[in-house]
């Protein structure tokens, strides 16, 4: 078997914030209480360093996400993962925020000009956030495909198709790999299989 | 002693009423005549605390005379006016006959805000009652009670965050049959801190001019979603309230110092912006939210 050279970092919201004073209950509201749960989850993968980690941040149990916290838990969140000198070469993967907490998501996003890769449950993920026609094509197309080898990009997505998907990778909505192959969020999110017995 | 009389009627009509004859730091004795009360809203119950508040700032705790009305008196005691009320008037003169408690019909007592628990507190305490009221009563899809919570946990942050002084929220439901022919929510939010021009005079007046006062304050956060933060991820609470609300047909308004601003839907006489009121510290927050029409 191959071995992958990426992990994956669930965050259950739901669970880390029963361990946090800032937040009593199941509600993600207040500023400190989503600066607190931002800092939680940013020292859960602070381990994950120097691999690349795909961690899925999980909103199935949150009752509630104001603007506030939303701003927090996910627009900074991705803003302190965006630049080259990141804490870790991590890309986050949101679930459970479509139809109660996706307005919330959706705007702060858009007001930072971000975009995020969302699990819409049961095999769909999306695009949440401010992102071109040209960007979601090339997503949209990768998302199917979930990989796409070096020297194909042109024939998939015409003759932009590399730059966009650097673009994608750059937006950190997308896996550039090393040997020039692009691959969907959600590919490298799935459960890493068991080893093989001895 | 001076007698301040309350009218028969206080709501966020004609809370201007009441403002308009409150001094800052009464130096003599002052009474609040509520005897002849028969009818009041979130709006009215916190512009009376306000109210007691202010002109106790001079060192002397107003006085009250609650309503005559058993029916009226009750609806105090039930909205947990009378309970912070004791910390704004002098002892309160004779106990409320009570009437069995119906807690179910309050939607939100009267609380206190002061920090960031008692905003998760309220999210808390509206779940379990704001859900039969929206869905039921107002007609609203199931989810409502999502972007319910996120209303008030939003303008409570504003207390917290930007007024550096006491607030409180209430919220109750009323049958509005012969003003609108339909039920609504009302919430009221209420903070005697330093007002919106204080907060964002720092970091903003300059921009303005000499435009810069009470209105211009009020329309750069309510309009332009400015605040006293420098950062982009600030000020998205009043404009994310502006849209809920307006999805809902709902009406918003802000008061503060001597101006008002509000998003009007078509059902209201309220005017867009009001200036040249009476001063008045802090800011009061008026959303009421209607029961769908169905068009």
């Amino acid at each position: 078997m191959t071995e992958r050279r990426h992990s994956e970092f669930p965050i259950d919201l739901e669970a880390l914030m029963k361990g946090l004073q800032a937040s009593p209950n199941a509600d993600l509201v207040t500023r400190p209480t989503g600066r607190a749960v931002r800092e939680a989850i940013e020292a859960a993968i602070a381990d994950s360093a120097p691999h690349v980690a795909v961690s899925v941040i999980d909103f199935t149990g949150v009752r509630v996400l104001d603007f506030s916290c939303a701003d927090e838990v996910v627009a900074r969140l991705l803003l302190r993962y965006l630049p080259p000198e990141r804490p870790g070469n991590v890309f986050f993967l949101f679930r459970g925020v479509e139809e109660i907490h996706g307005h919330a998501v959706a705007e702060v996003l858009a007001r930072h000009g971000l975009a995020a890769v969302c699990d819409f449950g049961e095999g769909a993920f999306g695009l949440l956030g401010s992102t071109t026609r040209e960007e979601r094509t090339a997503w949209s197309t990768l998302e199917r495909r979930k990989r796409i080898s070096a020297g194909m990009s042109a024939s998939l997505l015409g003759s932009r198709g590399d730059a966009m998907l650097h673009r994608l990778s750059e937006r950190r909505l997308a896996y550039f790999d090393p040997a020039g192959s692009a691959s969907s969020l959600s590919a490298l999110a799935r459960p890493v299989p068991p080893r093989d017995e001895p | 002693m001076r007698v301040i009389e309350i009218p028969a009627s206080l709501d966020y009509r004609n809370i201007e009423r009441l403002l308009a004859r409150i001094e800052v730091a009464e130096t003599g004795p002052v009474l609040f005549d509520a005897r002849r009360l028969r009818w009041i809203d979130p709006n009215g119950m916190l512009g009376l605390l306000g109210a007691g508040k202010v002109a106790g700032q001079g060192g002397k705790r107003p006085r009250i005379s609650l309503p005559t009305s058993i029916e009226v008196a009750g609806y105090l005691e039930r909205m947990g006016f009378l309970r912070v009320a004791a910390g704004t008037f002098q002892p309160l003169p004779r106990r409320v006959r009570r009437r069995p408690v119906r807690a179910s019909d309050v939607l939100l007592e009267i609380t206190p805000i002061t920090t960031n628990s008692d905003v998760h507190e309220v999210v808390d305490r509206v779940q379990a009652r704001a859900g039969a009221i929206l869905s039921h009563t107002l007609g609203y899809p199931p989810t409502a009670v999502v972007q319910f919570s996120v209303i008030l946990s939003e303008v409570c942050q504003n207390i917290v965050e930007h007024a550096d002084g006491p607030g409180w929220v209430a919220a109750q439901s009323y049958n509005w049959t012969r003003r609108l022919g339909r039920h609504v929510v009302v919430i009221a939010v209420s903070d005697l801190g330093r007002g919106f021009r204080a907060s964002l005079t720092a970091e903003h007046a300059d921009r303005f001019g000499d435009r810069w006062g009470d209105v211009t304050a009020l329309e750069a956060a309510f309009l332009l979603g400015l605040t006293r933060f420098p950062d982009i991820g600030r000020g998205q609470g009043i404009q994310q309230i502006r849209k809920q609300v307006a999805r809902w047909n709902g009406l918003l308004s802000v008061r503060s110092g001597t101006a008002r601003i509000a998003d009007t839907p078509d059902w209201s006489r309220n005017p867009p912006v009001e200036e040249g009121l009476r001063h008045f510290p802090g800011a009061q927050i008026n959303i009421i939210l209607p029961e769908h029409s169905g068009d």
